[in-house]
């Protein structure tokens, strides 16, 4: 049974000349490549792509840590460095529904002006969400015959329908097989500072998840997120095993040019 | 502030053991593999009872707002349902803490000489930690639900809301039996197990002197408390013994009985897969002139303990829409691997994480409301709607505030902060909220990243260390941008 979760319900515009990119503030520091093949992926449909030289991160690592005041601050300084009534888009699903769902929230009454962030709000679509629903993107397999797995981070998930934007466009990729692993709907054990606070329990998720995804017996796994991809990647690096994840902005851009995909850790 | 008095004390030092419970149980493979194999199977009985997902979303839409109406008429409707229940000849008795719930019903079964109570099942009576106070007195109290019988047996608490010994597997049960009922037989045929339990508990329903339950639903308008179960013990217990104690939290109450079949309708789905229980129990009053059978007096004891705390606050409100399904453990993958036990409280799972700080004081519970992912699992399947993720935060938030002089809206309120975490983070929003210093900050990581430690605490016992990039992502796109500009000077040129 399919969860109807209304939330994922918009309606999305037509197919902009322009974008901003919200990069994330792990992409930054530690898989740039996955923000610059998302950039390439969208310049390709003929789109161009604005990235804002200020942003930082979403605020969500403050927040979900309960420090209301600290995420309210630095969720506020993004807000402003995307001013431009042009779609926002985020290559992380838990970013996203971080500031497509939690900004309004934390930042309603602090501003005066909630039209402001309301529209913010409207303007941020999930990397996947906009490749499907606003692009309507058609990707051209070139890649050679293999079998992958999808893990969707659980915000991605359940805030921004990922699991239904991510299947639909490997499914269209004509050589591809995509493996349904066990347990796939459940949750990696990142939960962010969770898997500091409470290592233990967190390892014992992570080691189901990456004892699920090897058995699947796929030569990688794809993501949109890599918060999620840091934990089952590390897990399965500490494991010896040779299974990867790789962003699903990168993978589509390797299917697409009929490159090989490299591991990423 | 309010004192804990040694039961109270005894639950908050439990709930303060969480991470040492933690470790213990994650240890334990039987223990995990019995829960996931439990826990696999409710998820699929839940699944398999909601076959149209469009109806079960205008069902929880529909009970949300019957929860939440009843809420907010709360006051009101506990005066109501008093009233209600007086005129059909139930007894009610106000308990703002468990002790005072003990001391109401010790008080009740000594007036009638009472020495033996069988038990339908009962969470707010595991919240007073009834037994053990009757015990004391030299009441003998019997749990008569199969789940809680075992329970007993063994001396444990229940580690499930709704099934109590799904920590136990077949074979444990066997042993337990074989252990302490003389004559049994060791076997782990599941029917010749419970055929043992109804056997002895059979002639207990009969001789004992006190029928203690819980309750489902009480209905203001018409003064009916209802009680949902699957093994006939309830009835047993509510019909045979002269007198008949039910004890549950104030916020049970719904206005209207048409409010009931929704409720009913999602608690048995969302919590075994059924359409609807084997006994469903309306008991409106003691036994009348002229009838056969029946308690011959009715009590109810409506208990606060810590519930008017989240009332008060309109968005841990929420929490008091709970009709205790259990479906949020059920789909937890926290509680999937450590278990209901390790909660350290009566309530496990991610509603435990969300009433027990009420009951407890954020300070013995502090650990709860961090160890989730946030995953939204739960309240992906609460029947009635509660946003047990953004409770959690709330929680969360709560628990690091700085002190004040301010009222406190949560007893133990800042007792999670840590003044080195709290300038961490007023730091780490500075350097978030300056372009300048998170450009610094970042070409500080990727410059030195061959300073990154290898062992980072918690995340490298099971991973190793992530490894920044060499160039972020800000600077290739800035020197990816410089190379167009020059391609375009230069073809300008």
């Amino acid at each position: 049974m399919q969860q109807v979760n209304t939330q994922h319900l918009r309606n999305y515009p037509k197919k902009p000349k322009q974008v901003y990119l919200f990069g994330t503030c792990i992409v930054d520091s530690f898989f740039p490549d996955s923000g610059m093949d998302a950039i390439e992926l969208l310049e390709r449909e003929g789109i161009e792509v604005i990235y804002p030289q200020g942003q930082s991160c979403c605020g969500q690592p403050a927040y979900n840590s309960g420090y209301k005041d600290e995420a309210k601050a630095v969720a506020l300084a993004q807000v402003r460095q995307f001013p431009l009534d042009i779609p926002v888009v985020v290559i992380s699903g838990s970013c996203g529904g971080m500031m497509r769902h939690h900004y309004l929230d934390l930042l309603g009454d602090s501003v005066g002006e909630n039209a402001e962030i309301n529209n913010f709000c409207q303007r941020v679509f999930e990397f996947t969400e906009f490749l499907v629903n606003v692009l309507r993107l058609k990707p051209i397999d070139q890649g050679p015959n293999e079998r992958v797995a999808l893990h969707t981070s659980c915000a991605a998930r359940r805030e921004m329908g990922v699991h239904i934007t991510g299947n639909k466009l490997i499914s269209q990729l004509a050589n591809v097989e995509l493996v349904l692993h066990d347990y796939e709907s459940e949750c990696c054990g990142f939960g962010g500072t969770f898997a500091v606070k409470h290592a233990d329990i967190s390892a014992a998720m992570v080691a189901d998840k990456s004892k699920n995804l090897v058995a699947s017996d796929v030569v990688r796994y794809v993501s949109a997120d890599h918060g999620c991809m840091m934990n089952i990647n590390g897990a399965l690096d500490y494991q010896n095993e040779s299974l990867r994840g790789e962003h699903i902005a990168s993978y589509l851009l390797n299917r697409i040019k009929g490159k090989a995909t490299k591991a990423v850790l | 502030m309010k004192q804990f008095n040694e039961e109270e004390s005894k639950y908050a030092a439990s709930a303060k053991a969480f991470r040492a419970n933690v470790t213990r149980d994650l240890g334990n493979e039987e223990l995990r593999s019995n829960f996931r194999g439990a826990m696999d199977y409710l998820m699929g009985k839940r699944k398999s009872a909601f076959s149209l997902a469009d109806e079960l979303e205008a069902l929880r839409e529909q009970c949300k707002l019957i929860k939440q109406r009843c809420l907010v008429k709360l006051p009101h409707l506990l005066e109501q349902l008093e009233d209600k229940l007086e005129t059909n000849g139930i007894k009610v008795h106000w308990a703002e803490t468990i002790t005072e719930a003990n001391e109401i019903i010790a008080q009740l079964i000594a007036q009638k000489n009472g020495k033996t109570v069988v038990k339908g099942k009962s969470m707010v009576s595991e919240e007073t930690a009834l037994n053990d106070y009757l015990e004391e007195r030299n009441v003998e109290c019997l749990e008569s639900d199969m789940g809680e019988y075992i329970v007993q047996l063994a001396k444990q608490h229940p580690s499930h809301i709704i099934m109590p010994a799904i920590h136990q597997n077949k074979q444990q049960v066997a042993q337990l039996f074989a252990d302490n009922i003389d004559g049994f037989e060791y076997s782990t045929d599941v029917d010749t197990l419970i055929q043992q339990g109804r056997t002895i508990l059979r002639d207990k329903f009969c001789q004992a002197d006190v029928g203690i339950s819980g309750v489902n639903f009480a209905v203001a308008e018409t003064g009916t408390l209802c009680l949902v179960e699957n093994e006939g013990n309830g009835r047993m217990c509510t019909t045979i013994p002269d007198l008949h104690i039910a004890i549950t939290g104030i916020e049970k109450v719904v206005e209207h009985l048409s409010d009931v079949p929704p409720l009913l309708s999602l608690l048995t789905r969302s919590a075994t897969g059924q359409a609807i229980s084997t006994y469903f129990n309306m008991i409106s009053s003691p036994r009348k002139t002229g009838e056969k059978d029946g308690p011959k007096e009715v009590h109810l004891v409506l208990l606060d303990n810590g519930r008017s705390q989240a009332f008060a606050d309109e968005e841990l409100r929420q929490t008091l829409q709970c009709i205790r399904c259990g479906a949020c453990m059920n789909h937890c993958p926290v509680y999937t691997r450590i278990g209901g036990h390790a909660y350290g409280t009566v309530y496990p799972g991610p509603i435990g994480k969300i009433i027990s700080p009420h009951m407890l004081g954020l300070d013995a519970t502090s650990n709860l409301p961090t160890a989730s992912t946030l995953c939204g699992a739960c309240g992906e399947v609460c029947p009635v709607k509660i946003p047990i993720p953004k409770i959690l935060l709330r929680l969360r938030e709560e628990s690091v505030k700085p002190k004040s002089d301010q009222p406190q809206i949560m007893q133990g309120q800042g007792a999670g902060r840590s003044n080195v975490e709290a300038l961490i983070w007023k730091a780490w929003a500075q350097v978030h909220e300056s372009p300048k210093l998170y450009a610094l900050s970042m070409w500080g990581l990727t410059r030195f990243r061959f300073l990154m430690p290898k062992k980072l605490g918690g995340w490298t016992s099971v991973r190793t260390a992530p490894k920044p990039a060499a160039t972020t992502l800000h600077e290739q796109i800035k020197a990816k941008q410089a190379k167009q500009d020059k391609q375009l000077k230069n073809g300008q040129g």
